[in-house]
């Protein structure tokens, strides 16, 4: 889990490579955050296929069983694949404005400026408090380019919100 | 004009200011940073469906006593002097308890008048050169407070009801759900003077406000008034220069509703509807099922094109200094003032049927909203519509009007280049100079339209054009610009290609471009974020005239 995995810009020339507008080193969030993320698709895993196999123990029609089947088979997909999308996470402080990138298969590059964002929450649930992790969310006047940033240490969720609040206030501009 | 309704322009010694009430009153000006009350009608205007609904609920129950009275014997047989069952009225009037029964009414009435009396006095509202503020509610106070520097916009509502009152509803618009500060109702007079004051305050501009207040002296008598005003013009020619004004025939928006998606379902459904109908009477059949079921959906199918015309009736839109005004409507009167920088996107767009006529439509986001209640929908859908229809000239006119910077500024080399991108975005496709579009292998996505999906990055705006059969081309003001976007799937990974949404404020538009090349996609992220920041430091619009004397 330590970060000696190259940048996603390792092969830039290659055709299958996925976009990457700003080239260059990414802050990454905890590793820690892999565990965390693994705990809730496992409790996410128990609680649906619970729900969905309750069709099945009703009616003992073993066709059911593939529906709570598939259900699993996500999840199981889902949790292989999290140390990647977490290692995917990245966000970087420019000049003007704040970018984060998420996504592995669906990837999404997201450029904040600065001055529009009206609110930076910090939300901290409680498997993530125990392994001393936080949410750090940006609202802008725009809904659609809400941005969460999870799996950020307490220490430096907090100096990211002052940081950014500081910024936004020296840039401040109208809607 | 001069001589408003009493009652509403006088100022008020209420709250902390009472003290100060031997002031003498100054019926020039609302916007003096005291507290005024509301036309005194407001109570009545704003229950005047619920009066109406009320009377009207009385006389359903009381129509055969009354037809009883006015013609006897036409109901009861004559020697009976009350027979009509389950009447209130005639219930009172049988146990002898008619003079308590209205006693009772009056005491309601008497009741309901000093709760509105209470109500009209408590409602209060003040204007300072930075805020605007409403106080209402009795029991549940309530203060709103708005900042002038960030209105979205003023808006004056005329229902029906209340033009017979001469009264008008003010909105002042703020950006967010449900955020207007509503002054309902103010004396017609008193609400033109009151939003070109918040106007001339908001602006910034240090001018004298003398120019406003100097209306034309009203002459004769009360009915001459109010039908000169229902009879007046509804943009006052002062204020906008003819040559800038764009109207929609009514002509026109008949012929393009006929043309639009709705009526031509309509049309369908009546070619259904016949046609069943006529073969089952030669089966010899029965098709009266028909008729309940479809004839309904028709109905409700034909009204709304009636009201789709009906709402946009005498529309107009021209250019005042303090931003664009749009105002519409036959028996109930909306126009709204946009201050400059307050349109966050807008889209030209043109469905198939209109291509031949060439008429396009245009539509804006806009960051104030109101909840999609009774007629909040309606008005939120009317107040996105700049342009209901019209023509390539028209398109052009009501841009300058919206982005009057850029098309002045230029925004690229040489004098009307502009204006000439503007129409290779309306109809234009393949790649060339400003445009970049989508590669050949996105056909794949696109399938007619891969040759015109593209995008042109300007210092003051983006331009998005979309759409082979439903053209469309999206404008989004770089200042406006709240973040931007880029994505990718796995089969556009595959192929190269990518995607850039540039967010604004929610609304009808939402500018997006699919299916681009990924290395442009990166190049336009890379660009429009960067021109995001540059313009939106150097917008100086909430305060959008601040630089003039």
């Amino acid at each position: 889990m330590t970060s000696a995995q190259a940048p996603g810009n390792a092969a830039p020339d290659s055709p299958s490579a996925g976009i990457d507008p700003i080239p260059g080193e990414w802050q990454r969030v905890s590793p820690k955050y892999v565990i965390v993320d693994l705990i809730g698709t496992l409790v996410s895993a128990v609680i649906m296929t619970a729900a969905t196999s309750i069709a099945f123990w009703v009616t003992q029609f073993p066709l059911l069983l593939i529906i709570p089947g598939a259900v699993l088979a996500f999840h199981v997909l889902y949790a292989a694949f999290t140390p990647r999308r977490v290692r995917a996470l990245g966000y970087r402080l420019r000049d003007d404005d704040l970018v984060f990138r998420k996504g592995i298969m669906f990837r999404r590059v997201v450029a904040v400026p600065y001055g529009r964002m009206q609110l930076v929450d910090i939300n901290r649930g409680p498997i993530a408090r125990a392994f001393g992790l936080s949410e750090l969310k940006l609202v802008t006047a725009a809904a659609a380019s809400n941005i969460t940033i999870p799996g950020l240490t307490e220490a430096d969720a907090d100096a990211l919100r002052d940081r950014l609040v500081e910024l936004a206030e020296s840039r401040r501009a109208g809607l | 004009m001069s001589t408003p309704d009493p009652g509403a322009l006088e100022p008020d010694p209420v709250g902390p200011d009472a003290a100060a009430s031997a002031r003498p009153p100054s019926p020039e000006s609302l916007a003096d940073g005291e507290w005024h009350r509301l036309h005194p009608a407001t109570p009545l205007l704003r229950g005047g469906i619920y009066l109406l609904a009320i009377i009207g609920i009385l006389v359903a129950n009381l129509r055969e006593q009354l037809v009883e009275w006015v013609l006897p014997g036409l109901i009861c047989p004559p020697d009976e002097p009350v027979c009509v069952e389950g009447d209130p009225f005639a219930y009172l009037i049988e146990e002898g308890y008619l003079v308590l029964g209205l006693l009772a009414a009056l005491g309601l009435l008497v009741v309901l008048v000093a709760l509105f009396y209470v109500s009209w006095r408590m409602h209060t509202f003040r204007i300072t050169g930075e805020v605007v503020e409403v106080r209402s509610g009795v029991l549940f106070r309530t203060h709103r407070k708005a900042r002038l520097d960030r209105i979205q916009g003023v808006a004056i509502t005329r229902p029906l009801f209340a033009r017979l009152f001469g009264a008008a509803k003010l909105d002042v618009e703020v950006a967010g759900q449900d955020a207007n500060v509503q002054l309902s109702y103010l004396a017609n007079a008193a609400s033109d003077r009151l939003r070109a004051d918040i106007l001339r305050l908001a602006s910034g501009s240090r001018a004298a406000a003398a120019a406003s207040a100097s209306g034309g002296a009203a002459s004769g008598s009360l009915i001459d008034r109010r039908v000169s005003e229902l009879l007046a013009p509804e943009l006052d020619p002062d204020l906008a220069p003819p040559e800038s004004v764009v109207r929609v025939p009514a002509t026109r928006l008949v012929a393009s509703t006929a043309l639009s998606a709705s009526a031509v379902w309509l049309i369908a459904l009546l070619a259904v509807i016949v046609g069943v109908v006529v073969t089952a009477s030669f089966a010899g059949g029965n098709a009266l099922w028909v008729l309940f079921s479809l004839v309904p959906i028709t109905i409700g199918f034909g009204s709304y094109l009636v009201n789709q015309v009906l709402k946009f009736l005498r529309y107009s839109i021209a250019a005042t200094p303090d931003g664009v005004r749009i105002g519409y409507g036959l028996l109930s009167i909306r126009n709204d003032t946009l201050p400059p920088g307050r349109i966050h996107s807008i889209a030209v767009s043109q469905g198939l049927l209109w291509r031949p006529a060439g008429w396009w439509t245009i539509r804006v986001n806009r960051a104030s909203r109101s909840s999609a209640s009774a007629d909040g929908g309606q008005a939120q859908q009317q107040a996105s519509v700049v342009l209901p229809v019209g023509t390539r000239a028209d398109v052009f006119r009501v841009l300058e009007l919206l982005l009057p910077d850029l098309l002045a500024a230029g925004g690229v080399e040489g004098g009307d280049g502009l204006r000439d991108v503007l129409e290779r975005g309306l109809t234009g496709s393949g790649a060339d100079a400003d445009f970049t579009v989508s590669p050949r292998r996105a056909a794949v996505f696109r399938w007619f339209s891969w040759r015109r999906n593209g995008f042109a990055l300007f210092p003051g705006a983006v331009l998005l054009r979309r759409g082979a059969i439903w053209r469309e081309l999206a404008i989004v003001p770089t200042p406006r610009i709240q973040s931007v976007a880029i994505e990718q799937g796995p089969i556009a990974r595959s192929l190269r290609i990518a995607g850039v949404v540039l967010h604004t404020v929610a609304g009808p538009i939402s500018p997006a471009i699919g299916a681009i090349d990924a290395g442009d996609a990166e190049g336009f992220f890379r660009d429009a974020a960067a021109a995001a920041v540059t313009a939106a430091a150097a917008d100086r619009t909430h305060r959008w005239r601040a630089s003039e004397g």
